[in-house]
């Protein structure tokens, strides 16, 4: 018998095999190096522009007029926050209702047909929601307000954002709360229904409430996808940077404002339009935090 | 109100009390179940008006001059964008889909458990999941376009893209090499295979119909998507080199609504999008269809 | 008496802080067959796997002691894929490979560099006659594997392993996920295959122990409590625990 049968014979396989563990290795790495770049050349870029004008004034100033050197992105901030609130006002019971319909009404061969639908919903791209909204929802949502007795004239409104935003952020809670709903053990749908409880006696007050953080999870990921959706509000929103408390006034966010005036901006101009990026990437990051939390609080 | 169903069902006293109730909660159960009913067909009815509206009001202005090689003011051909587009998804996808893909291979094949490391790795990619695309529109045109001079180009617009879907990419791959079950593994390993040998001949053959349907999603992430694009790969309407900038299809669209003056193209556009996402959908759910049959 | 094959001397495995095994030491004789049985969670599947290194794969598992293969310590200086070429596995689930019956019998040569078209035909032809189902498969090489049954797989899966042409072989548990009828031409099998390989096999049904084995050893609760000629250890067990085990009063 040979006596070193066994002895390490393969050089080549063994570099090669250490090679490609230290190509995968590097390329796990990626996603780590691509948020710290990110993180380094947004507040690179953005905090400079903040501590010239001043970060109370910068947050809380009510004027953005970039010809005199005024910027304040309050009105933004406001206006994101805004058009988010009413997004989740029709958003989320339209879409928690229907993600029950699909977990627990609908027939499965209808199923098969809905569920792609849900998906087609969240493929479909922010443009094409955004000129949707532009050439049927403002128009009518002018009309409606016309015919009700209101003197504006443009249908690009608070109200017609958050309706568009609404649909948009539906696949997102349809599909983060249904899978929590499906997540919850049919016993507990059993045991209702054995003590003689109702099919939406079960569903709403066994099921619903054992899915809440999951469903949570979802509306907070719909606001997530919300206050950064961009193309979509910018055809709807009117984007005047003002403040204002009527739904029929249009409004400008922070996505839409970064992208309006990014094109011709110089200078302090431009470092503010880029603040404004990095305020809104704080609010996300703030989200995402919110969202990590529910969710290990659902996988616990 | 779980309680109210168990004191209910309690005992017979207590449940003949609860007969009014009862019927209060009747009426309830039904507006519940009338509410449940209109959420659906009010998402699904809204879903198909907008296709059909799109459809309606975009396929009698799909001609064919609209497929001609050059744009112009006169013409405004879809067809440098459409190969923009093409170019774009093609140079994104050479990026992201290897990086995302041996991501997800050393995070399920190589990493230990519990390394510290993997965890990092995994919140740092559900970090850039959840970041709105303008902000990857910021940051290309910070990094790739100002800092590294590439100016707007589509080599800056595939790069931003490809972060952008990276997440996308390596959660997909990831889930569909946790499916391949460890009996395959170790079949190969018990052969005296190496690892190498297993993941390339065993595992990523197992696991493609999951990656590619990640894959194909992301195709349509990268068709659809604007606001990463406008300040990175630019708005001209030309066939660009890796160099040059270039509209894709979804910015075409942007420039065209905006400017107000083409609306009956920019419908055919919104066709011409929806018709690819369509397809990529189907496409990405025949594609994991086949993965369950196995 | 045949020679001795894989020598265990002093081993013990831990899991993490868990004491597995406790200072096994046992003789494999080559072309015997070898059973090991005991009650679930004894380390009879744990000390199989540790013949040919598959535990290298459980995080936190750690090996003292000295296990040697012809001589040759298995743990220390060695190529652990070279070892699991010579030491074969057959695993409790059928598990071919989702890919054609040729290519399943065909992927353990060739990722040892065989890549002769015409050696491979030969392989797997004589590894399917090897294993007993050359007749069933002869006609469908290019079938998935996975369209075979349960019982036709696991005699896949051991001519996939002898494909790779090991001196021992083993088998955890090869009969526990397949009808008596494929069990029976399994042991059938294993009975033909001692003439040219060691065979090392974990059992929970005494019977099979019975039918096939030369030599048996009882593991409980990570000790080795006894090991001896089949025969006589079910006969006239010297402990206590293995009268207790193969009389039915536990396990």
């Amino acid at each position: 018998m040979n006596e070193s049968a066994l002895k390490q014979r393969s050089g080549w396989k063994n570099l090669r095999e250490n090679i490609m563990h230290g190509v995968f290795f590097v390329c796990a790495l990626a996603s780590i190096l691509a948020v710290a770049l990110i993180c380094v050349f947004l507040f690179a870029n953005g905090l400079p522009a903040m501590k010239e004008i001043g970060f109370l004034n910068f947050l809380s100033g009510t004027t953005w007029r970039p010809g005199n050197d005024i910027y304040g992105i309050l009105p933004m901030i406001v206006g994101s926050i805004y058009i988010t609130a009413g997004a989740i006002v029709i958003g989320v019971p339209i879409g928690l209702l229907t993600a029950i319909f699909m977990a627990f009404y609908c027939p499965k061969r209808i199923y098969g047909i809905l569920k792609p639908c849900t998906e087609l919903l969240a493929g479909i791209p922010s443009i094409v929601y955004g000129f949707f909204g532009m050439v049927v929802i403002a128009p009518v949502v002018l009309d409606v307000a016309k015919a009700c007795g209101a003197n504006i004239s443009s249908g690009a409104t608070i109200l017609s954002a958050s309706i568009l935003l609404g649909i948009m952020i539906l696949p997102t809670i349809i599909g983060v709360s249904e899978a929590a709903l499906r997540a919850v053990p049919n016993s507990y749908y059993e045991g209702a229904v054995a003590m003689g409880a109702t099919h939406e006696r079960a569903v709403f007050s066994v099921m619903l409430p054992a899915a809440k953080s999951g469903v949570l999870a979802g509306i907070v990921l719909g606001i997530g996808r919300a206050i950064g959706e961009t193309m979509a509000v910018i055809m709807v929103a009117g984007n005047q940077p003002r403040l204002t408390a009527s739904l029929l006034d249009g409004i400008r966010t922070m996505t839409a404002n970064i992208v309006i005036e990014m094109g011709y901006a110089t200078g302090l101009h431009r470092e503010a339009l880029i603040a404004t990026g990095v305020v809104l990437f704080v609010f996300i990051l703030l989200i995402n935090l919110c969202f990590s939390v529910l969710k290990r609080r659902k996988d616990a | 109100m779980t309680s109210e169903a168990t004191k209910t069902t309690g005992t017979a006293a207590a449940n003949a009390k609860a007969q009014p109730k009862k019927m209060y909660g009747r009426t309830k159960a039904r507006v519940q179940k009338g509410l449940v009913y209109a959420a659906a067909v009010i998402t699904f009815a809204v879903l198909l008006f907008l296709i059909a509206y799109i459809l309606i009001n975009g396929i009698p202005h799909l001609k064919p001059s609209l497929f001609e090689w050059t744009y112009n003011s006169d013409n405004v051909s879809m067809m440098p964008a459409i190969i923009t587009t093409v170019e774009m998804t093609l140079l994104a996808l050479v990026i992201a889909v290897p990086l995302g893909l041996f991501t997800a291979i050393y995070l399920n094949e190589y990493a230990k458990r519990g390394n510290k490391l993997v965890n990092v790795i995994r919140i740092t990619t559900e970090t850039l999941s959840g970041i709105p695309s303008i902000v990857y529109g910021l940051f290309g045109m910070l990094f790739f376009v100002t800092q590294l001079h590439w100016g707007y180009s589509l080599l800056a617009g595939g790069m931003t893209l490809a972060i952008m879907i990276l997440p996308l990419i390596m959660r997909t791959a990831e889930e569909a090499l946790m499916a391949v079950p460890d009996t395959f593994r170790e079949g190969s390993f018990g052969l005296g295979a190496g690892r190498l040998r297993t993941v390339f001949r065993i595992v990523l053959p197992s696991a493609m119909p999951g990656i590619l349907s990640g894959i194909i999603l992301a195709i349509g992430r990268i068709v659809g998507e604007t606001a990463a694009l406008i300040f990175t790969a630019g708005t001209m309407a030309q066939i660009p080199g890796l160099l040059q900038s270039g509209r894709t299809l979804a910015i075409h669209m942007y420039v065209l609504s905006g400017e107000g003056l083409h609306m009956n193209e920019a419908y055919a556009t919104a066709v011409v999008l929806l018709a690819v996402v369509l397809l990529m959908n189907a496409l990405s759910a025949l594609v994991a269809k086949k993965l369950t049959k196995k | 008496m045949n020679e001795t094959k894989i020598s265990i001397k002093d081993m013990n495995l831990y899991y993490g802080d868990f004491h597995a095994l406790h200072d096994i030491d046992l003789d494999i004789k080559a072309n015997e067959i070898t059973a090991f049985i005991g009650p679930s969670g004894c380390g009879k599947s744990t000390l199989l796997r540790s013949l040919n290194r598959m535990n290298d794969l459980v995080e936190g598992c750690k090996i003292t002691g000295d296990i040697r293969l012809d001589g040759e310590d298995i743990y220390r200086d060695c190529d652990v894929n070279l070892l699991r070429k010579r030491v074969g596995m057959v695993f409790q689930k059928p598990n071919p490979f989702p890919m054609s019956i040729y290519d399943n019998i065909a992927y353990g040569p060739r990722t040892h560099g065989i890549k002769s078209r015409v050696k491979l035909d030969e392989i797997v032809e004589t590894s399917l006659r090897h294993a007993a189902i050359w007749d069933e498969t002869k006609d469908c090489l290019k079938k998935s594997a996975l369209s075979m049954s349960g019982g036709q797989q696991q005699r896949i899966c051991i001519a996939r392993a002898l494909a790779a042409d090991p001196d021992v072989l083993l088998m955890d548990e090869p009969t526990s996920a397949l009808d008596p009828i494929s069990t029976a031409k399994i042991e059938d099998l294993v009975l033909e295959l001692k003439k040219d390989y060691t065979i090392v096999m974990v059992t929970h049904n005494m019977q099979q122990a019975t039918r096939v084995s030369d030599t048996t050893a009882f593991f409980l609760l990570g000790d080795m409590i006894e090991v001896g000629d089949t025969e006589s250890l079910f006969s006239m067990p010297k402990d206590k625990r293995t009268e207790d085990y193969i009389t039915g009063r536990f396990g």
